[in-house]
C-alpha cells in the first residue's frame, strides 16, 4: 500500500511527514523477528493513535496478518485506536477511590463531557480513562488530568476543575 | 528413551513427547480439549491438567515434556476437582442452549463435560454479549465460542491466511479478524477449515438448509441437485460408516428420497472441465511455442477459496489464472439452460442445489459473475454436514438405502472426474485428455512421476515429454510440460511468490485451497480418525479405477453436449456458460467495494475507519426464516418488555432524586 493512500486534504503535509517518520521505523526494525510492539509505540508516538488504515500500513510493510497486528493493539491498553484528546483525564477506581464515590465522579463525568470511558470529546479537548489506583488512597477520590492530582474531588469540583483546562 | 512412572506405571517413551502422548500410547487416557494431535499444541482449555510429584503446580499434560524419573498423576481427587472447575469456568461464559444448537451431540465441550462428570454449573457471572457474524459462507456464534484457538492455528499456521487472531484482552477477548469487522468484510478466503476444528459451535457454515426445505416445498419450483466428487466418500461417515466408504448410489438414492426433481453429477461437468480448461492450456501452450504472447503458467480455478485467496494476495496475476467457472457453475448454467429445453422448464423455475465439501463454494454463488441471463447459476450449495443433516431430518435410514443412479443426461462422469476431489487429481486428469488429444496415446500413468520438490513445502511437481505428436500438434514435438500441484493456500503462496518474481518454471499449475484437496474441505464431516485424509483419498481413487471410462474426452454425454449444444471447446456458447473473468480485490479490499456479509446477497463497503471496536457493531439483516421470525417477534415483546422497566425505573429514580433534595433541603433548613 501506498502512504499516498492515507493522506487527507486538510493537513497534507503534516499526515505525509508523520507517515514517512513511521516507513523509516519500520525499515529500522523490519529485519528483527519480535519488533512489532516496538513499531506500534513509535507509530502511536508519531501519529497520536493506530487508526485501521495506519495498522493495515504497518501489516503491509512487515509481511504480517492484520489480524495479528490488530491483536497487539487492541490487547495493550497504551495502544490506541481513536485520537487523543489534548489532556487525558484518569478518574481512579482503586479500592479506596471506588469506595469513596470514584463511580459517582465517572458518571457526573460522563454527562459533563458527553463521552463514555475511553472515548475522546468531540472538541479534542479530553479523553477520558479510568485508572486502577494512582497511589493516591490517602487522598481518596482521585482523579488525575495530565500529570496534575487532583484529591478529594466530588461531584460539584468537577466543573470547576475541568474549566481549568 | 526416557522413563517414567504414569499413575505407578513405569513405562519408558522417546525424548521430546509430551504427558499426554505418552500416556495416551500406554492406554491411559487424560481429558484434553484443545490439544489437536499434530495441528495444535497451545495449553489455552488446561483440561488435561495432572499432577507431577515436586511441581507447585499443575501441569497441563499437553504441554509437559517427560523427563528422566518424573512421577506423574493423572486421576488424583485433586486432578479431578481442578478439571471439573476449569470445566464449569469454561461454560460459565459459554451460550447454553445446547438443545437447540447445530454441535447437539457432536460438541466436544458437551461430550467432555459428561466424561468429567460435571452435574452442576456454579459459576453464573457476567456472559459475553456479541452479535452473530454472518458472512455469506460462514457463520460465527461468538457467544459460544469458547477461545481455545484451534482456529487460529488452522488460520494462521496451516493455511497461512491470518483472518482470525485473538482480538482485545482479559474477559474482552474474542477471537476474529481485525477491529472486530465481519468476516465478509476482509480478505477471508471462506475455506471453512476452522469450522471442522471448531469443537463447538462457535464456528459453522452459514446455513442453507431451510432455504432448500423451502425450495423443495414450493410447487413451482423444478429443484435439481448436483453432488461434488469428494462428497460421496464422506457422507457415510455422518451415518457411522468407515471414512472413505463409497456412498455413490445411497446418496443419489437419499436425494430423490428428499424430494429433489433430478439428480445430477457435478463430475460430469468436472469431465468438460477437462475439455474446456485443455482446450484452454492447449491454446496458452501453442502460443508459447510459437513465440506469441501467453499467460503461463496457467492455474486451475476450481477452487473459489483459493479464487479468493489470489484476488486479495495477487491481484495483478489474475490472468495467470484459467477462464473456466468450477465444475458445479459450469452445471448449474447448463441445467438453466441446456436441460431447461429439453425437459420444457424456464430457468426462473429451475433451482439448483450444489452439495459439496467446502464452505467457500456458498460465497462462489453469490459472485456477480456467476450468474447468466440475470440468473444465478446455482441457487444454494449445502455443505456434505448440511446434507447429511437434511437426511437425518426427513428420517431416512441411509445405511439401509438401495443404491440408485444419478439422471442423465448430466450425471455420466468418467474416473477422471472422480480424482477432481484430491490434490493432484484435476491435473491428472487433465494431463490424460491433453496428452492423449497431442500424442494419440495414452499417458504412460506408470511413469508419471510426481515428486515434491526439495524447499517448498506442500508442493509436488511433474515433467511429461511430448515426442511425436499428431499432426495437428506437430510444434509440440520435444516440448518438455512442466506441471506443480499444490494444496493448501500456505502451498499455493509460495508458486505464486514465483509467478510474481518472473522465476515459475511451470506451465501448468494446480492449487487446491483446502490442505489435502477437496476430499478435507471445509464442509467435510468432522473426523477424529488420524487416517481420515488417506482414507477418503483411497476411496476416491478405487472409484476411479472401478469405471470403465477413465479420461473425461470419453465420456459420450460430454460429446453428445458438444455436437448438439456447445459445438467445441472454447466455442463462443460454451465461453458465454462456462467461463468467467475474476475481480481484482486487494489483501484489504481496498480495489473493490464487494463485500460478503449476509443480506441475501453482498454489502457495499461501509467501513468506518477510525471506529474502535467497542462501537462497532456490525449489522447483519440475515434472512429469516419463519423459526427465526418468530425468535425475532419474541425478542421484540422482551425489549419492548425492558424499555418499560428502564422507564419506570427512570421515574422512580427521579423520584428518589426530590425526595433526597428535599430531605437536604430540610436538614439544612433545621441547621
Amino acid at each position: 500500500m501506498n502512504t499516498e493512500a492515507l493522506k487527507c486534504d486538510c493537513c497534507a503535509s503534516d499526515e505525509t511527514q508523520k507517515l514517512e517518520q513511521i516507513a523509516n521505523v519500520i525499515d529500522l526494525y523490519k529485519n528483527k523477528n519480535g519488533s512489532l510492539i516496538q513499531i506500534l509505540h513509535l507509530a502511536q508516538q508519531i501519529y497520536g493513535h493506530l487508526p485501521l488504515k495506519l495498522q493495515e500500513y504497518i501489516a503491509n510493510s512487515l509481511g504480517i496478518p492484520l489480524s495479528e497486528v490488530s491483536g497487539v493493539v487492541t490487547f495493550y491498553s497504551f495502544f490506541t485506536t481513536k485520537p487523543r484528546g489534548k489532556h487525558t483525564i484518569r478518574v481512579c477506581l482503586g479500592t479506596a477511590c471506588y469506595v469513596r464515590g470514584g463511580k459517582k465522579l465517572v458518571e457526573r463525568l460522563e454527562e459533563l463531557l458527553n463521552i463514555q470511558i475511553g472515548d475522546t470529546t468531540e472538541d479534542g479537548r479530553f479523553t477520558f480513562e479510568i485508572a486502577r489506583c494512582i497511589g493516591a488512597c490517602g487522598l481518596a477520590p482521585a482523579i488525575m488530568i495530565d500529570d496534575v492530582v487532583y484529591k478529594q474531588v466530588n461531584v460539584n469540583k468537577l466543573e470547576s476543575i475541568l474549566s481549568k483546562y | 528413551m526416557v522413563n517414567l512412572k504414569i499413575n505407578g506405571k513405569q513405562i519408558s517413551v522417546a525424548q521430546g513427547t509430551t504427558i499426554l502422548e505418552a500416556a495416551k500410547s500406554n492406554n491411559i487416557s487424560i481429558p484434553n480439549l484443545c490439544y489437536m494431535k499434530d495441528t495444535h499444541k497451545f495449553g489455552s482449555c488446561r483440561i488435561c491438567v495432572v499432577e507431577v510429584k515436586g511441581a507447585k503446580t499443575l501441569q497441563a499434560s499437553c504441554m509437559t515434556n517427560v523427563a528422566e524419573g518424573m512421577e506423574v498423576f493423572t486421576n488424583t481427587e485433586k486432578v479431578r476437582k481442578a478439571r471439573k472447575v476449569l470445566y464449569e469456568l469454561i461454560i460459565s461464559d459459554h451460550s447454553k442452549d445446547c438443545l437447540s444448537c447445530k454441535r447437539n451431540q457432536s460438541c466436544e465441550l458437551q461430550q467432555l463435560g459428561k466424561t468429567l462428570g460435571v452435574e452442576h454449573t456454579r459459576f453464573e457471572g457476567a456472559r459475553s454479549e456479541r452479535e452473530n457474524d454472518i458472512s455469506v459462507s460462514i457463520t460465527r456464534d461468538l457467544t459460544k465460542c469458547i477461545a481455545c484457538r484451534r482456529c487460529i492455528t488452522v488460520c494462521n499456521q496451516i493455511q497461512g491466511t491470518g483472518i482470525l487472531n485473538a482480538q482485545n484482552r482479559g474477559f474482552n477477548t474474542v477471537v476474529g479478524p481485525a477491529m472486530d469487522l465481519p468476516l465478509g468484510d476482509v480478505n477471508c478466503v471462506f475455506c471453512g477449515q476452522c469450522t471442522i476444528v471448531c469443537p463447538v459451535g462457535a464456528l459453522k457454515e452459514t446455513d442453507a438448509v431451510e432455504k432448500v426445505w423451502t425450495a423443495i416445498n414450493n410447487k413451482d419450483k423444478y429443484v435439481v441437485a448436483q453432488t461434488a466428487p469428494a462428497v460421496r466418500v464422506a457422507l457415510g461417515e455422518e451415518f457411522g460408516l468407515e471414512p472413505g466408504t463409497r456412498v455413490t448410489g445411497k446418496m443419489a438414492a437419499a436425494l430423490r428420497t428428499l424430494g429433489f426433481d433430478n439428480i445430477f453429477d457435478t463430475n460430469f461437468a468436472a469431465d468438460l472441465t477437462i475439455m474446456e480448461e485443455g482446450t484452454e492450456l492447449l491454446h496458452r501452450l501453442q502460443n508459447a511455442v510459437a513465440g506469441r504472447p501467453a499467460t503461463l503458467p496457467m492455474i486451475t480455478s476450481c477452487s473459489p477459496g483459493w479464487i479468493k485467496y489470489i484476488e486479495h494476495a495477487y491481484p495483478d496475476n489474475l490472468a495467470h489464472l484459467s477462464t473456466c467457472k468450477s465444475p458445479h457453475m459450469m452445471l448449474g448454467a447448463l441445467i438453466k439452460s441446456y436441460y431447461s429445453k429439453i425437459i420444457n422448464v424456464d430457468a426462473e423455475k429451475i433451482f439448483v442445489v450444489s452439495i459439496m465439501p467446502c464452505t467457500a463454494k456458498k460465497f462462489e454463488i453469490s459472485r456477480n459473475e456467476m450468474k447468466n441471463n440475470g440468473l444465478p447459476n446455482v441457487d444454494a450449495v449445502l455443505t456434505t454436514r448440511e446434507l447429511a443433516a437434511m437426511i437425518r431430518e426427513a428420517g431416512i435410514d441411509f445405511t439401509k438405502l438401495e443404491d440408485e443412479k444419478f439422471d442423465n443426461p448430466l450425471g455420466l462422469s468418467t474416473g477422471a472426474a472422480d480424482i477432481f476431489g484430491l490434490t493432484g487429481g484435476v491435473m491428472e486428469a487433465a494431463l490424460r485428455t491433453v496428452y492423449e488429444l497431442v500424442t494419440g496415446r495414452e499417458l504412460p500413468f506408470k511413469n508419471l512421476h510426481v515428486t515434491p520438490i526439495v524447499g517448498l513445502d506442500n508442493v509436488k511437481t511433474a515433467e511429461i515429454l511430448i515426442n511425436d505428436p499428431v499432426n495437428a500438434y506437430k510444434e509440440f514435438d520435444g516440448v518438455k510440460i512442466k506441471v506443480a500441484v499444490t494444496s493448501g493456500i500456505k502451498g499455493a503462496n509460495q508458486l505464486m511468490e514465483q509467478i510474481k518474481n518472473g522465476s515459475s518454471p511451470y506451465h501448468f499449475i494446480e492449487v487446491m485451497g483446502c490442505p489435502g484437496g477437496c476430499i478435507t474441505g471445509g464442509g467435510q464431516p468432522r473426523s477424529n480418525d488420524p487416517d481420515v485424509r488417506q482414507k477418503r483419498l483411497e476411496g476416491l481413487y478405487k472409484e476411479d479405477e472401478d469405471k470403465d471410462l477413465r479420461k473425461s474426452h470419453e465420456n459420450p454425454y460430454i460429446n453428445s453436449i458438444y455436437k448438439e449444444f456447445l459445438k467445441y471447446p472454447g466455442s463462443h456458447i460454451s465461453h458465454e456458460l462456462l467461463h468467467t473473468h475474476y475481480v481484482k480485490r486487494g489483501v484489504f479490499n481496498q480495489l473493490t467495494d464487494e463485500r460478503f456479509s449476509e443480506d441475501g446477497g453482498r454489502q457495499m463497503a461501509k467501513r468506518s475507519q477510525n471506529t474502535g471496536y467497542k462501537d462497532k457493531q456490525p449489522a447483519h439483516p440475515a434472512k429469516k426464516t419463519i423459526r427465526e421470525e418468530q425468535q425475532s417477534e419474541d425478542i421484540l415483546v422482551l425489549k419492548a418488555e425492558i424499555e418499560k422497566l428502564k422507564n419506570e425505573l427512570a421515574d422512580t429514580l427521579e423520584t428518589v432524586d426530590i425526595y433526597k433534595q428535599v430531605i437536604a433541603d430540610l436538614s439544612r433548613r433545621q441547621k
